[in-house]
């Protein structure tokens, strides 16, 4: 029987223990004397989150696929459990053993959003590892960094030992290898990162240091390690039918956000919207074969016994055998009574349709994410979805008994205008209306219509067209809101229509993180050592100590934010290279302030750069290269 | 078909409250390709009932559940695929078909009994038998219940019905079945220390928790005993199968069938 990290009395004493015992369905079990690499793999948020990640579940599933590693999860201890194992200096643990991971060989950290960038100190610091890479021995397990916000890992490049670039099925054998050799050999942790840093898509940030101008901006960025690379190709699986999958994913006991079984269909979107930033980095397009698809459902149906499934994609819409897929899983789903649910369908007589059959139209409401509220600034984020379309599909799908429609927009969108924020609320009104007018008066089921338009702030984030656009202050996001809540109540049918907006000052500090330099890193630090953690969690986002340890280490948020930069400005991340090129999404800046709109990967090709990784949509039949 | 299962619940588990064991339990049917029968309607669900729940932080020899199956193979059959399917601290003891006349678990619970035994060490109590079979023998056990709504002053004598030292070799004669389970840590050596065990009212209307009990014990003995240094496990489930009037006949759960 495994021993418990925490004593029972704590385990009492804390908010959902369950987050803290491991064990559950399908986690791992290895025997410790046949394991030579020990892995500790962390989502740094509580384990309701962490949980529900699939990038996650991928690599837990492919490290302990291989005998002699054994990967183990571990989740940020909520702040309850946090205050007790700092008073009673209780090193943070692996699920699994239950053992400290202080003693194991690696740390991975997977960077989902920026606004865990204190989590990631507080993991450190519980885990009783130095949080500055510099200050780690030979001791310490290596800290390495993951995930979308590594491409531009510079704000948090002192806490990390290395960053895995790309997509994590393809390099992490040679890395352990490497490890393994260096170890066996007596090498240092020094000599083990010189090595690391020759394997494609790994970054060691002590290798570089960044030189600036006088203006702040980064001159250039200076090697300390000769033979450490220029430039960090992400890593990238061309072969997504053949690459490893979970069959058996973690079944958590307590309900957690993504309950249900994930089906990873593609990677990678053709829309190439321009503030949207998952959808240049996974480029390009690549579908999942039909039949691994469907021999994974009833796989991971049958070994976790969910009583849900889900698609998973950017657009699910745009996966090309989607029809196959959704009559075999509506099929088997019925017979076994598991329920699907389908993010990321475009709302349209197909979709609705599949929807009909698979949820309950009167308590499931559908989705439209319009993001600008005119087809002027639609056109300009080159969001390829029109006023026609969004009115045809709403008429539809209250023909077919829905009553409830989300609208998702942003605010502070380049050239944005108050006509622009205007059309937010016009837009509602005419969906509302559109209810009205298909719905004759006695077959309207609960008698109204219901319209949530919720706005979020518009942040640009590195290797997108928007890189380059100035994000607004908090104070012109709050006067946005306003003006949309005003356009709302002017609406004929504004009592139809309910507006929900964000706080502004989290989305300031991540428009910082998303496009800071090296410099950031010590303001991050400054700010969790006076208390600030789970930033994204509003009951603990602590605004004015932010504010404090910015002052403090005398960095101007404005400078990250607000700033217009030039054309040719060399950026942070700008070593990093995700296979879009830097003049694609200078051209594609240029056409957005024009308010030019650029086709999607399967009507033409932009020539974003990613072809050269030789496969996916750009050598689909019939897509030649521009 | 109505069939009845009784599990034992232990070890880490105990941290696993009543409603995620629910939906454990749902899970791990589907996961063991049982046949369960499911709710009409446009969201059917599994149908499923516990007996009584079971707090957080204690561990049980004597949980039951009852389910409706459309086919089944057997019992047994049954048991062992549920079983293959179950995490360290979750086990299926024995399941029978139930007859269609039997009232469902939960409505059939009327009394449960515990042990209570220290997690480290032995009870810090002289004459500790003496003392408990004293605290047992008084005439009434005054207890003031404080619920949001109300203070209710109760008689726990009325709804204790067996309250005993027991020494640990009774013990495993009991659960012989599952002794290898009560042994979570061998270092402690718990089965050769004393426990206290009772059986008390676990119907709905009476439902008496050990806890309090062994509170007021400790109270009458004049010692502070914190509820983090005791581990509570729930031993069996029972109903009762008098008749109005007559004395009370308690049987497991399992065997009333």
């Amino acid at each position: 029987m495994r021993k418990l990290a925490l004593r029972d009395d704590i385990l009492m004493h804390v908010e959902k223990p369950a987050r803290y015992i491991g064990g559950e369905v399908n986690s791992v079990m290895k025997d410790k004397k046949q394991i030579d690499v020990r892995f500790a793999m962390c989502f740094p948020d509580v384990y309701e989150i962490g949980m529900s990640h699939l990038g996650i579940q991928i690599l837990y599933s492919m490290f302990n696929s291989w005998d002699d590693v054994w990967c183990e999860r571990v989740y940020s201890p909520w702040t309850d459990l946090d205050q007790i194992m700092r008073r009673e200096k209780i090193a943070l643990f692996g699920l699994e053993s239950q053992d400290p991971i202080r003693d194991m060989d690696f740390l991975g950290i997977t960077l989902q959003y920026e606004m865990c960038y204190t989590n990631i100190l507080q993991i450190l610091d519980l885990a009783q590892i130095p949080v500055l890479a510099k200050d780690r021995d030979a001791s310490m397990p290596v800290v390495i960094g993951g995930g979308p916000c590594s491409y531009n890992p510079e704000p948090i490049a002192d806490f990390f030992d290395l960053f895995y670039i790309g997509e994590g099925e393809t390099q992490y054998r040679p890395l352990l290898d490497w490890y393994l050799e260096n170890r066996k050999k007596g090498g240092s942790r020094l000599d083990f990162l010189k090595g690391a840093a020759k394997i494609p898509g790994i970054y060691v940030p002590q290798f570089y240091e960044e030189v600036y101008h006088e203006d702040g901006t980064v001159k250039e960025r200076r090697k300390l390690y000769d033979q450490a690379p220029d430039t960090i190709l992400k890593e990238i699986v061309m072969d997504v039918s053949h690459t490893h999958y979970p069959d058996k994913p973690v079944v958590p006991f307590i309900k957690v956000t993504q309950d249900r079984v994930v089906l990873e269909i593609q990677r990678g979107c053709i829309r190439g919207c321009r503030f949207c930033q998952a959808g240049q980095l996974y480029r390009p397009v690549r579908e999942r074969d039909v039949d691994m698809l469907k021999t994974y459902a009833a796989k991971m149906l049958a070994n976790t016994g969910h009583e849900e499934i889900s698609l998973s994609s950017l657009s699910s819409s745009d996966y090309s055998q989607l029809n196959e897929l959704l009559d075999f899983l509506i099929e088997d789903c019925d017979r076994k009574h598991i329920n699907i649910s389908l993010p990321s369908l475009r709302i349209d007589a197909f979709s609705l349709d599949v929807m009909s059959k698979v949820q309950d139209v009167k308590k499931s409401s559908l989705t439209f994410a319009p993001e600008a509220g005119s087809q002027r600034l639609r056109d300009v984020i080159n969001k390829g979805l029109t006023e026609e379309v969004i009115l045809k599909g709403a008429a539809l799908a209250f023909e077919g008994g829905w009553t409830r429609v989300k609208l998702y927009f942003m605010l502070g969108l380049p050239t944005e205008t108050a006509e622009d924020i205007r059309g937010i609320g016009e837009l509602s009104n005419k969906i509302a209306a559109t209810f009205f007018d298909t719905v004759p008066k006695e077959k309207r089921v609960n008698g109204r219509v219901q319209i949530v338009t919720s706005t979020s702030f518009f942040i640009p984030k590195p290797f997108t067209p928007f890189q380059w656009a100035p994000m607004c202050t908090k104070e012109e996001f709050l006067d946005k809101a306003h003006q949309t809540r005003q356009g709302i109540m002017e609406q004929l049918n504004q009592k139809s229509i309910k507006y929900n907006w964000h706080e502004a000052d989290v989305s300031v500090l991540e428009g910082v993180f998303a496009r800071g330099d090296r410099r950031v890193g010590q303001a991050i630090l400054t700010a969790y050592t006076r208390g600030c953690m789970f930033d994204s969690w509003s009951e603990s986002f602590h605004n004015d100590v932010w504010l404090e340890s910015f002052a403090d280490c005398g960095l101007d948020i404005g400078f990250y934010t607000t700033r217009e930069r030039a054309d040719d400005e060399i950026f942070p991340w700008d070593f990093i290279d995700c296979g879009v090129t830097r003049q694609f999404l200078l051209r594609e800046w240029q056409k957005a302030q024009e308010g030019t709109t650029s086709p999607n990967c399967r009507n033409k090709c932009q020539g974003c750069g990613a072809r050269r990784f030789g496969g996916g949509v750009c050598y689909e039949e019939g897509n030649e290269e521009t | 078909m109505k069939i009845r299962m009784k599990f034992a619940k232990y070890g880490s588990i105990k941290f696993i409250g009543h409603l995620d064991m629910m939906r454990f339990f749902q899970k791990a049917i589907r996961r063991s390709g049982i046949d369960i029968r499911y709710s009409e309607g446009f969201s059917p669900h599994q149908i499923m009932s516990f007996a009584a729940p079971l707090g957080v932080g204690i561990e049980s020899l004597g949980e039951y559940l009852d389910i409706e199956v459309n086919t089944l193979t057997s019992t047994a059959e049954m048991v062992s695929a549920l079983n293959d399917t179950m995490v360290e601290g979750v086990q299926i003891l024995d399941a029978c078909i139930l007859p269609d006349t039997v009232k469902n678990a939960m409505a059939s619970v009327a009394a449960a009994s515990y042990q209570i035994h220290l997690k480290e060490g032995d009870f810090p109590i002289p004459d500790f038998a003496e003392k408990l079979s004293d605290f047992y023998a008084q005439e009434q056990i005054p207890y003031t219940k404080e619920t949001k709504k109300s203070i209710l002053e109760m008689d726990l004598k009325q709804g204790i019905y067996n309250m005993q030292v027991k020494e640990t070799q009774v013990l495993t004669d009991i659960m012989s079945a599952v002794a290898a389970v009560l042994i979570t840590n061998p270092d402690e050596k718990r089965l050769s220390l004393p426990c206290i065990q009772m059986t008390v009212d676990a119907s709905s209307s009476g439902n008496i928790k050990p806890t309090v009990v062994f509170e007021k014990f400790c109270e009458f003995a004049g010692c502070k005993i914190p509820s983090s240094r005791i581990q509570v496990t729930r031993l069996e489930t029972y109903t009762n199968l008098a008749k109005e009037g007559e004395v009370r006949r308690l049987v497991p759960l399992l065997s009333m069938i």
